[in-house]
């Protein structure tokens, strides 16, 4: 299971990850190896086997009612890398639109 | 080459329940930006959701209405990608194992019936909103306010069953009268809260297979939804005729300019990598609950619709109208006069809508001021002409703002409607000996002259006479001069 | 013996005095700093924030009442706290201050506890050996040249060295357990579902449990008291109340513990097997029963741990990304503001593992590695209840190694995983898992494992009670007073 250059900057465009070309080729050979190893469960023969699924019994639902943790808005925005009148602000969000 | 219009719609229903899908925040539209947030909504680091229950009470209640096919067990999944609106990069949504397959929803276009089959209805958190980009100082940016990131959605697919964009209309409208209906959603496109996307294709009339279809977004209206459909079967129909290819892209509605503008199309399609959403358990929905819901429901609109023609002689168009809330069938099955349900119907829709229309009530609103008992006597007064005409308009004026019934009102207002033998025939006597003319035209046939002696009447009433009597009491009394 | 300072006393015992009025809540956590911290912090490097003024304002504001009444506590960078910053041993949150309490903290705090700061770890608990923390390693307070373990580094060496009788970690495949044996100290991982995970960071959500570091078993199980049980806040929590760990004293008549010795016949350090003998013996002799019998390898856990873990991480982390918190990229436009964001703030092995994750989750490549790591869990928790039946714990080594020297694994990410082969099992499963210490080898510490079936705490720490009641092992006594020589070597 090789993973190449190429492979490796698809991935790391899906995580919104940049990476040099030396680190994307590092990563390429790593996750490579990783993947290998993984491929030791085929050892396994797991065709029945369900898929792990979180089922408690009854899970208890939470009732519509506030829970007291709503924040005030001027904490919401405190840590804000950049904000201005209570809103969050971000690098243009435009619609592609072909002309 | 004849084309048909394949069409199937994406919608998103927001629930109004009382706080978010996930936190007990306030489920509220219109605060101050960043004011309804917590660590959930926000998704800040080590933040985990809990359920609302009656989020799913409500998508219950749609799926119940629906007839679908609703899962004991269903499984909240995540949808990974990165937005700025998107408080976590993935939403917690439904994927392999949605709470609702199958089921579908009556419409009826240009008079004929169809039942539109749903492919599934699964529950979802809505998103933050992003405005579009302003000058700040030297740069342009966009602000985000995550007050919405949270709220219950459920995302509602239909089978590529719909055949025109009047029949997308149909839909939307039936659709947005049973959330409301249900009292799970207010629907209003406008606010958001009734949102859809079309995916849009042609093929040659008759055909089995799909052609390629392309997807039609911002479409912020129904009348907007309508169009867009419309637009965009000619576009393709246009491609096609002229030997054309569809290729498959996204579509943005331009509502004032009445025109699609093609999203540019990216280089790799989203890969949402769903997977199971691990802090959430499988989401239970016993068969108790189930039945309990399925128990509960009400008489549906469609089926209110039909009863209501069918018991009360109705014409579908008012059937439809009566039946755009239950508020407004609960109210006119409750203040019908035996017999006169065409008579209640015309001032409901009339009279009454106009008057929630000018005055931006609810029908609650006016059932207050004129609960449905009164407002039943007041209609078997009209139906029993004791009040004529313009007498009633008069009476139903006055009714959502002074209480009484009729003959409280009329004495009130200094108002006396002329009615009876004893106060008529004097006055009809008079007028006959007043105009012997027009009497001899009218018994030596001429009928139009008849109406100018029942006008005559009504001028020396006051135009306060019920002209039905006015013409009867006319006639016997003509009657009786001819005999003489 | 000389006469224990305040460091050196259990957490009951400091809680205790507290309570009686003997001791001013503030004074466990100076004595820690003042003696040992002021020694060895510089060195150890344990704690990333920590400062005397919040030390005291927290002290103040203890009630004087609670089971843990002004017993210091060193978290885990990666749990919520609003009175400190919280980094998860990162760049990519910058300075940011929670405004919320996880939910473990304010249990803490309402039992009187006195936080006084926040421990050092790998970055985003993805690591085997704290050095992969933004803000260089701990060290281990044993052998300044090796490893603490990770990726709780930080509190299981705080507690080895003395700075404080009690610390928080997370485990997500070993990361409490593994610290927890290289640097001498218990350390429990509980059942999944027990202790709430609101306010920890997530990594692994399926896998991931707050765990707990002392120096004695009773310490374990008042914490565990304090901390175990429902939370609103956290859905994924396990149904009924959680086990009553109050009898850790018991003893072990009648308990089996199973013993699958073909995992360590080959790739297991002879110090490590050698614990384990003492180990079996000394719970034979107060009265267990050992049940030989063969285990699954641990290799496909790793391999299934791999791929789930970082597949969860991967969205995990996702949400760090410059828009609402944290540290922010230059960038023009919204894709690079991702992009570098994230390229600038996670180091080397969180990108590597988002990458995994990613990867083993995207279209074309989810039922190959996700969806079978997915079946490979199931059939490995069979395996686990398949085993519980016929015992009621197991005894296994913890690492297959003891401390390895720093920068010895960090070029090799495959073989750092690797030696998480005894710990990953149990994350899987869900079961709870307990390292226990069992003296020095070569000057060294090495620990043995507990591991129970769901809710078996109370098992585990009978058994831990019986290793530790067992005495000496060479220079460091185990039992309630015992006094601390520091080899501190470099």
């Amino acid at each position: 299971m090789a993973i190449d250059r190429a492979e490796a900057a698809r991935i790391a465009e899906l995580a919104r990850l940049s990476l040099s070309p030396e680190e994307l080729d590092r990563m390429a050979i790593q996750l490579s190896n990783v993947l290998e190893f993984a491929a030791t469960l085929d050892q396994l023969s797991l065709g029945d086997e369900p898929l792990t699924v979180f089922a408690p019994p009854e899970a208890a639902l939470r009732k519509d009612e506030p829970d007291g943790r709503t924040l005030d808005a001027e904490t919401a925005v405190a840590n804000a890398p950049e904000a201005e009148g209570g809103f969050f602000l971000v690098p243009p969000v435009v619609e592609d639109l072909e002309p | 080459m004849a084309w048909e219009a394949v069409i199937g719609l994406e919608c998103h229903v927001q629930l109004k329940t009382r706080t978010k899908m996930f936190c007990g925040c306030p489920n509220r539209f219109g605060a101050e930006p960043n004011a309804n947030v917590c660590p959930v909504c926000l998704g800040l680091p080590g933040a985990l959701p809990r359920t609302n229950e009656r989020a799913l009470e409500y998508a219950l209640r749609l799926g119940a209405a629906l007839a679908c096919e609703i899962a004991g067990e269903s499984v909240f999944a995540r949808k990974n990608y990165f937005y700025p609106d998107m408080p976590k990069n993935y939403q917690v949504s439904q994927y392999d194992r949605p709470l609702c397959v199958g089921g579908s929803l009556p419409i009826a276009v240009d008079g004929e019936r169809h039942a539109v089959p749903l492919t599934r209805i699964h529950c979802e958190e809505d998103a933050g909103k992003s405005f579009h980009p302003e000058r700040h100082g030297d740069r342009r940016l966009s602000r985000v306010d995550f007050n919405r990131a949270g709220v219950p959605l459920l995302e509602l697919v239909t089978e590529p069953a719909l055949r025109s964009p009047e029949a997308c209309a149909a839909f939307l409208h039936a659709l947005r009268r049973l959330v409301r209906w249900l009292g799970i959603s207010d629907g209003d496109m406008e606010k958001g809260q009734l949102r859809c996307d079309a995916n849009v294709s042609l093929r040659p009339a008759g055909a089995t297979t799909l052609g390629t279809k392309t997807e039609l977004k911002n479409l912020n209206t129904i009348k907007g939804v309508e169009r867009g459909v419309a637009a965009e079967i000619e576009r393709q129909r246009q491609l096609l005729a002229a030997g054309g290819r569809v290729t498959q892209a996204t579509l943005l509605f331009d509502a004032d300019r009445d025109r699609l503008a093609v999203m540019r199309s990216k280089e790799h399609a989203h890969d949402y990598r769903y997977f199971p959403e691990p802090d959430l358990p499988v989401l239970r929905a016993s068969e108790a609950r189930v039945a309990a819901v399925r128990a509960a429901s009400p008489e549906l609109p469609w089926a209110r619709e039909a009863r209501l023609r069918e018991t009360f002689a109705l014409p579908a168009y008012d059937a439809a109208v009566l039946t755009e809330s239950r508020e407004l069938s609960d109210y006119f099955e409750a203040c019908v006069p035996s017999g006169h349900a065409k008579l209640a119907s015309n001032w409901l829709m009339t009279e009454v809508l106009r008057v929630l229309k000018e005055r931006d009530w609810s029908i609650s609103d006016w059932s207050e001021r004129v609960p449905a008992a009164r407002f039943r006597g007041f209609l078997a007064k009209v139906a029993a002409r004791e009040l004529p005409g313009p007498v009633a308009k008069q009476v139903f004026s006055w009714l959502a703002d002074e209480p009484g019934d009729a003959g409280a009102l009329l004495e009130r207002h200094g108002v006396k409607v002329a009615s009876g033998e004893e106060t008529l025939r004097p006055l009809v006597r008079a007028v006959i000996d007043e105009h012997p003319g027009p009497v001899a035209q009218v018994l030596a046939g001429e009928e139009r002259t008849f109406g100018f002696l029942v006008g005559q009447v009504m001028k020396k009433s006051g135009g306060q006479a019920v002209p039905q009597e006015v013409q009867r009491l006319l006639r016997e009394e003509l009657a009786a001069r001819a005999r003489s | 013996m000389s006469a224990t300072a305040t460091w050196q006393r259990p957490a009951r015992a400091i809680a205790a005095d507290v309570r009686a009025g003997r001791l001013a809540p503030g004074d466990a956590a100076e004595s820690g700093f003042d003696g040992p911290g002021a020694r060895w912090e510089h060195d150890v490097h344990a704690t990333l924030s920590t400062d005397a003024a919040a030390r005291s304002r927290a002290a103040a504001k203890a009630p004087k009442e609670g089971r843990l009444a002004g017993v210091p506590v060193l978290l885990k960078d990666n749990l919520c706290t609003l009175d400190h910053p919280t980094t998860c041993g990162s760049r990519i949150l910058g300075s940011w201050r929670s405004p919320y309490d996880a939910t473990v903290v304010r249990r803490l705090r309402e039992a009187g506890a006195v936080i006084v700061g926040k421990g050092n770890m790998d970055e985003f608990a993805m690591g085997s050996s704290t050095e992969f923390s933004a803000f260089g390693p701990t060290r281990n307070p044993f052998d300044l040249a090796r490893v603490p373990g990770g990726s709780s580094g930080g509190p299981a060496a705080a507690v080895a060295y003395g700075l404080v009788p009690l610390a928080l970690g997370s485990d997500t495949g070993g990361s409490v357990r593994q610290p927890a044996a290289f640097c001498g100290v218990l350390g429990l991982k509980p059942t999944y579902g027990r202790l709430s995970r609101y306010g920890l960071v997530a990594f692994g959500s399926s896998l991931d449990q707050v765990g707990i570091f002392a120096r004695h078993v009773g310490d374990v199980a008042e914490a565990y008291v304090v901390l175990a049980g429902a939370d609103p806040f956290d859905a994924s929590m396990r149904e009924g109340p959680a086990p009553d760990v109050s009898a850790w004293d018991a003893g072990v008549a009648g308990l089996r513990f199973g013993w699958p010795s073909n995992l360590w016949k080959d790739g297991v350090d002879e110090a490590i097997v050698d614990a384990l003998e003492r180990a079996a013996g000394a719970l034979e002799r107060a009265g267990a029963t050992r049940v030989p019998f063969e285990f699954l390898p641990g290799a496909f856990s790793v391999a299934t741990y791999y791929l789930l873990a970082t597949a969860e991480a991967s969205s995990n982390l996702a949400r760090f990304d410059g828009v609402r918190y944290g540290h922010r990229a230059a960038a023009d436009e919204l894709s690079a503001l991702y992009a570098r964001t994230r390229g600038e703030g996670f180091g080397p092995e969180v990108r590597r593992r988002i990458l995994l994750g990613t990867y083993a989750l995207s279209a074309g490549y989810h039922d190959q590695f996700y969806a079978k790591a997915q079946r490979a869990r199931t059939r490995i928790a069979r395996e686990y209840a398949e085993a519980f039946a016929r015992c009621d714990l197991l005894l296994m080594p913890t690492t297959p190694t003891p401390p390895f020297k720093l920068g010895e694994k960090t070029d090799d990410p495959l073989a750092m995983y690797l030696s998480d082969v005894f710990t990953i099992g149990a994350n899987l499963a869900g079961i709870p898992g307990l390292s226990v210490p069992m003296g020095l080898a070569s000057g060294l510490p090495v620990g043995v494992q507990l591991l129970g079936p769901a809710d078996a705490e109370p098992v585990l720490l009978r058994a831990a009670r019986a290793l530790e009641a067992e005495g000496r092992v060479g220079d460091i006594p185990t039992g309630y007073e015992w006094e601390f020589t520091w080899p501190g070597k470099r």
